[in-house]
């Protein structure tokens, strides 16, 4: 089994220094987590408590993406909140009455604090448990903090999550616990494959329906499927739910690691958990193997982002023949990235935090054949002769597991196929 | 506090992004939290700028706010301007900054630069986007303007154009033609592509043409009063409009009306017998007061329409707009509320929205065609092709719009016929319009069946064989989005037949994802 692994380099990134920076974030606030995060929980609804650049900021990050009735809106702070602390909570009281009259299929409110709102020292938390206690049992009321003071781009859904973690009830059963809001078709995958080898029960966090919640107690386990989330992982070990440490199912490599680890745990035989795998994993090497044809031998630039960075570096170096000049990342837990870390080959600068300009700097002098970065430096850096792929994309496709592991070295050979495919010059 | 789901405006401090974007030499140092670095994306994703928006953002975080936000402040100043070297500086704070109080424009002032560092006092807790670049515009312009020496020939300065404009770009250069026809020069357009040295030699024009009153009125009055500079009240869009502004130039500037015409299409266009059908159309409109001002005299004037509803979202506009609505004997709606705009339109049942991108939608909703005549601006609103609202061009480009998103004249009466065909009924949509149409469900026989009720659809024949989708592969099938879906089932069965597989499973789907994969 073992000795179809690449093996480990022999030397990874965990001991590298790390480039540590402040200055300039270049960074999505975690209230962006919403747009996704309300798509997942289909009986929940968004408030986030803040002002006009929250909603608008929601829009703008929708607009590019989807353009449906959202579960989402933002209670806008004015002048006279801003007055007295009293008024507020009133206020608050007033708006969340209105908006569960009109939407009464809302089963989980989530108050989503914003910069404003952390800097009034509105007390959402105390809001979320007064309301909670007024509209039981229908409705269950929770708060965290999507600020960008406080949380980068994915750490809202990571906060989001933690906060559902203390309500859940406590069981000691022994269950499997993954992690994180992913598409539904990945999701089932995942699933499906678990299963099939015998792992179960499995449950979800987040439940797309307040009703189908479970219990968590120290016979948990549970695994990560997103890197970013190191406060629900506290959150979890705080209800002594015990965590499967393994490198992220991106990729083939990350994908086998994963279940393996999982399949460890639950102890599912070699022959059992190859002939699960065997095909999808094969399917996914051929895949993988098609998809980065384009990127052999190219080099890769990682603006911080999702968080996602050091995971899909690994996959990008290790299973489609790139090599990274840098690694930059807005926060790196080593509780949940070492394996990914070990994995990932010695070379590559790794940055944590971010001076956009300076980075930029550093990009434009080591002009890689791919930059990775976000949407307002995507256009600017091709309009300076630098391949772009934007990182957002990566958080809002299907790319984790073995069936998309294609798809996922797709999104970074596009763009630059497409920079070998556009001819602008005289027609012959 | 108010429950907000869309805002036809951001906040006050991207109406300044709006015009320090717009400009060259200008940089803009904004206290804010890291989060608000989002508005970067306005002007290079939906405006597809080829450069980042000259924005320093101090990007501090909770805990820089126990110890001193200020020094933050003044070291990205600092930085700013080393690195950039601007001719000068704005610089002010988000809503989050505002609530901490460091006054960055006191703190720019402590720093002894070179150039000039304008502070901006942007109330975001009350005002929107239109006041910030109004209010941005006009410090600009008060902080460099000087009364200079007028220019030999007669020239006009063209203000009010920013990044992010609805047709800006366009406009700008149909504007430029009307005054060059008339033998009149344009001294400065700004904020738009202008540097902080245009600025400062606005004075030199012999007047001012107020391009967008949303984001320049403010400066145009106060150029009125110090520079000896008049501004133009007419706003060039339409046919009517455009005649009625060269003669206000005219009567400015004492010389000849002079309009070419000969590219001048639009009132043949209405006039023609296809466009009868147009007549007595029932529109809606809604957006910016100034947009929405000239396009209801061009929807009852130039269309034939029958306006039945009007409103702006801007209360800056909101008085200029009732007196036209009055004009029309309508009460003018004047929300940022898009549900209240939903719930109007939905009321009046019009046959044609003229409104933003957020009317599309609500379009797109009830079953309504929309135009989109107004800001707040959606990728689409950016097109590769000259698109100007102004003008001439402006009027033709119009027309077209208008027209496109309704059933054609014959084909409308088509359908009113045969509305009970189930492929050619009224719910089907305009012929040419890319999207499918969707047959009517009709009971024809017993063995019609709906796709989604039966386990199994109907086998496929490729080639020599029958393939039959199993159960689970054609669940995972509908798990794929709509738009990709067709290629998927498509790929899976070309797969499926070189195999000869007769049987298509969730592994050959996936056996296909990957042979396929790219």
């Amino acid at each position: 089994m073992t000795e179809r692994f690449t093996p480990p380099p022999s030397r990874g990134c965990s001991s590298t220094p790390v480039l540590k920076e402040r200055g300039q974030h270049e960074v999505f606030c975690g209230l962006t987590g919403i747009i996704w995060l309300h798509r997942k929980m289909q009986d929940a609804f968004f408030l986030v408590v803040g002002s006009r650049t929250c909603a608008h900021l929601l829009q703008s990050a929708a607009g590019v993406m989807i353009f449906a009735e959202p579960r989402f809106a933002t209670a806008i702070l004015e002048e006279t909140d801003l007055a007295g602390m009293a008024d507020a909570q009133q206020e608050l009281d007033r708006v969340v009455s209105e908006l569960l009259e009109r939407r009464p299929d809302i089963k989980q409110l989530f108050l989503v604090g914003s910069c404003p709102s952390e800097v009034i020292k509105l007390d959402l938390a105390k809001a979320a448990e007064r309301m909670s206690a007024q509209f039981a049992p229908n409705v269950r009321v929770l708060s965290y903090s999507g600020s960008g003071i406080e949380t980068t781009f994915t750490q809202g859904e990571d906060a989001c999550l933690a906060a559902m973690v203390p309500v859940l009830p406590q069981t000691d059963a022994r269950e499997l616990l993954l992690v994180g809001a992913l598409p539904d078709v990945v999701e089932e995958q995942a699933v499906g494959l678990l299963e099939a080898m015998g792992v179960g029960p499995i449950r979800i966090l987040p439940a797309s329906r307040v009703n189908d919640e479970y219990g968590i107690g120290p016979n948990t386990l549970y695994a990560l499927t997103q890197p970013f989330l190191t406060e629900t992982h506290e959150a979890l070990q705080r209800r002594g739910a015990n965590h499967i440490a393994a490198p992220f199912p991106f990729g083939e490599e990350g994908t086998t690691q994963w279940l393996r680890a999982i399949a460890d745990q639950f102890g599912v035989s070699d022959a059992k958990f190859a002939e699960v795998t065997d095909a999808p994993r094969a399917r996914a090497t051929k895949a993988v193997a098609q998809a980065s044809e384009a990127l052999r031998g190219k080099s890769v630039f990682f603006f911080p982002d999702s968080q996602l960075e050091i995971p899909l570096a690994r996959f990008l170096t290790r299973e489609c023949g790139m090599e990274a000049v840098e690694v930059g990342a807005p926060f790196i837990h080593r509780s949940v990235m070492t394996p990914d870390i070990e994995l990932l080959s010695e070379g590559p600068v790794i940055a944590e935090g971010q001076d956009v300009d300076k980075q930029l700097d550093r990009c434009r002098a080591a002009q890689p054949d791919l930059t990775v970065c976000g949407l307002g430096l995507a256009n600017p850096l091709e309009a300076e002769g630098l391949t772009t792929k934007w990182a957002i994309e990566l958080v809002f496709t299907p790319v984790h597991f073995y069936e998309q592991a294609g798809d996922l070295a797709g999104l970074f050979s596009r763009p630059v196929r497409r920079r070998t495919l556009l001819k602008m010059e005289a027609a012959e | 506090m108010k429950l907000t789901v869309w805002t036809y405006e951001g906040p006050p401090h991207v109406g300044a992004m709006r015009v320090a974007t717009a400009m060259k030499g200008m940089h803009y140092v904004l206290h804010a939290p890291q989060g608000d670095t989002y508005a970067d994306l306005l002007f290079t994703m939906i405006e597809r700028r080829n450069h980042r928006p000259p924005v320093t953002y101090t990007t501090f975080q909770a805990r820089d706010l126990g110890a001193d936000t200020a020094y933050l402040f003044k070291d990205a100043a600092m930085a700013a301007y080393e690195r950039f070297k601007p001719e000068a500086m704005i610089v002010g704070a988000s809503c989050t900054a505002e609530l901490i109080q460091d006054d960055p424009g006191g703190l720019a002032e402590t720093l002894g630069l070179p150039i000039p560092a304008i502070p901006l006092e942007l109330p975001s807790y009350q005002r929107k986007e239109n006041f910030g670049a109004d209010e941005t515009f006009f410090q600009i312009v008060r902080h460099l303007a000087k009364p200079v020496q007028k220019t030999a020939r007669i020239t006009a300065n063209l203000i009010g154009p920013t990044a992010l404009g609805f047709r800006h770009r366009d406009d700008i250069t149909e504007v430029t033609a009307l005054l060059s026809d008339m033998g009149i020069g344009v001294n400065v357009v700004a904020p738009f592509d202008a540097r902080p040295s245009d600025i400062a030699n606005l004075g030199a024009a012999h007047f001012n043409v107020l391009m967008y009153p949303e984001t320049a009125e403010t400066a145009a009055r106060w150029m009125e009063r110090e520079l000896d500079l008049p501004y133009t009240k007419v706003v060039p869009i339409g046919v009517g409009a455009t005649r009625a502004f060269v003669s206000e130039i005219a009567s400015i500037t004492g010389r000849n009306v002079i309009l070419d015409e000969s590219r001048l299409r639009m009132p043949w266009y209405s006039a023609s017998v296809d466009s009868t059908y147009l007549t007595g159309k029932r529109v809606f409109l809604f957006g910016d007061g100034t947009h929405v001002a000239a396009c209801a005299r061009i929807a009852r004037d130039e269309m034939g329409f029958e306006v039945v509803g009007m409103g702006c979202y801007n209360r800056e506009q909101a008085r200029m707009l009732r007196g036209v609505a009055k004009e029309f004997g309508l009460e003018a709606l004047i929300t940022d509320d898009y549900l209240e705009v939903e719930r109007r339109i939905e009321e009046l049942a019009p046959e044609l929205i003229l409104g933003t991108q957020m009317e599309r939608h609500i379009g797109k909703r009830l079953g309504i065609p929309c135009a989109v005549i107004s800001a707040p601006v959606h990728v689409q609103d950016f097109p590769a092709r000259y698109s100007p609202q102004m003008g001439i061009e402006g009027a033709n480009v119009i027309f077209d719009t208008w027209v496109h998103p309704l059933v054609m004249g014959l084909e409308e009466h088509l359908l009113t016929m045969f509305r009970e065909d189930f492929e050619f009924h009224d719910d089907a949509g305009a012929s040419h319009h890319g999207h499918k149409a969707k047959p009517r469900e009709v009971e024809i026989s017993e063995h019609v069946e709906t796709e989604t009720d039966t386990a199994q659809s109907a086998p496929v024949n490729r080639g020599t064989f029958e393939i039959v989708w199993l159960p689970a592969a054609e669940k995972e099938l509908k798990k794929i989005p709509f738009f990709v879906r067709g290629k998927a089932k498509r790929n899976t069965e070309t797969f499926a037949s070189e195999r000869g597989v007769q049987e298509i499973s969730v592994d050959t789907l996936y056996e296909a994802k990957a042979h396929y994969a790219r």
